[in-house]
């Protein structure tokens, strides 16, 4: 990375320096993401992965909501292509986070830049935005991979610690703690609701799920999922307002 | 065996074209699009919540003793009011061992 250009020019740091920085700004939030990586190395045995199938999923997908999803979806008997749309569906707002960090990280080159999106995740992208934004010099081809390496390493080590106590805990598949999931979606939903439209789609999206449980592969649940980001776009723009 | 594996790269191969798209095209993302994503975490996720929660052994169980139901609801209040995700996954699994330790 020593041919890295900050979008900065007066980056007065080296690029290990950089690096070293992004890592250490990550901090919380590897604190922050190494319960979910156990709660998913955990209940990953009990929906049917393998051992080595988990610890795969952390490294080649390395999405903390798709990796969830996934799992829940899997023990819930949803097929191949409904688990790989509904990823896809999950994981498009990385697209908005790489546009948005675009300005900045266009002084590095198309490869290397292949190589950073990899690991593009909400909390890379969080920190990484949060100090282009602040105007401070900064090298950001070292600063993001420097807190993408934090983040990379951090979820395949306690995905492999959620493993350990899955695989040494007897009887945990029937401690019903694929609970663990639905209360983390719950969590995440309920402080998205701020807005009429938000409640409309989530309204809705939950209806459609509950009337279409009956089809096969979980189609239900795609059909929930646009039907609910349909109204939600469709209140909105009644409402006159984006989101 | 070969269907996880095609599972997992799915998966990925889903992706990663989505993470790396506007970094090697142009650059942006159609406003469409945009105002789309505003709703996908709320659709999605409420869509695997609601079924989950409320058919137990496919059967609809919209009742108090639906442990899950009650664990999912606590959850809901504990992060509304305090908007503490980890207190309110907590609080949820707590009520929720013991609810189906009653019933």
């Amino acid at each position: 990375m020593d041919n890295t250009v900050s979008s900065v020019p007066a980056a007065a740091t080296g690029p290990a320096a950089g690096f070293w920085q992004g890592a250490r700004d990550t901090l919380p939030m590897l604190v922050g993401a190494a319960p979910f990586g156990v709660i998913f190395g955990t209940l990953a045995s009990t929906a049917g992965l393998p051992v080595w199938a988990t610890m795969m999923m952390s490294l080649v997908v390395f999405g903390g909501s798709s990796q969830f999803v996934a799992v829940t979806l899997l023990a819930s008997g949803a097929s191949i292509p409904v688990i790989v749309a509904t990823t896809f569906i999950v994981n498009l707002r990385h697209a908005l986070y790489s546009a948005t960090l675009m300005p900045h990280v266009q002084v590095i080159s198309k490869p290397l830049r292949a190589f950073m999106a990899w690991f593009l995740t909400d909390e890379t992208f969080a920190i990484v935005y949060h100090k282009v934004d602040s105007g401070e010099p900064v090298r950001v081809g070292s600063y993001y991979m420097g807190s993408a390496s934090a983040m990379y390493s951090n979820w395949q080590f306690w995905t492999a610690v959620g493993i350990a106590i899955g695989q040494s805990v007897p009887g945990i598949a029937g401690w019903g703690l694929e609970f663990a999931m639905v209360a983390t979606f719950v969590g995440i939903v309920v402080p998205l609701l701020k807005s009429r439209s938000q409640v409309a789609a989530a309204l809705s999206a939950g209806a459609v799920a509950l009337l279409a449980n009956g089809l096969p592969y979980k189609l239900g649940l795609m059909a929930a999922a646009f039907a609910g980001i349909a109204v939600g776009m469709a209140v909105a723009s009644a409402e006159g307002k984006p989101s | 065996m070969i269907s996880i594996v095609l599972l997992i790269v799915g998966m990925a191969a889903v992706t990663y074209p989505v993470r790396v798209s506007t970094w090697l095209g142009k650059g942006h993302i159609p406003h469409r699009l945009k105002q789309a994503l505003a709703y996908v975490p709320t659709a999605v996720l409420t869509a695997i919540v609601v079924p989950t929660v409320l058919f137990q052994h496919d059967h609809l169980a919209l009742d108090w003793r639906n442990a899950q139901l009650i664990g999912a609801i606590v959850t809901g209040l504990i992060v509304w009011r305090t908007r503490h995700l980890l207190w309110g996954i907590g609080g949820g699994l707590v009520v929720f061992g013991v609810w189906q330790w009653l019933f």
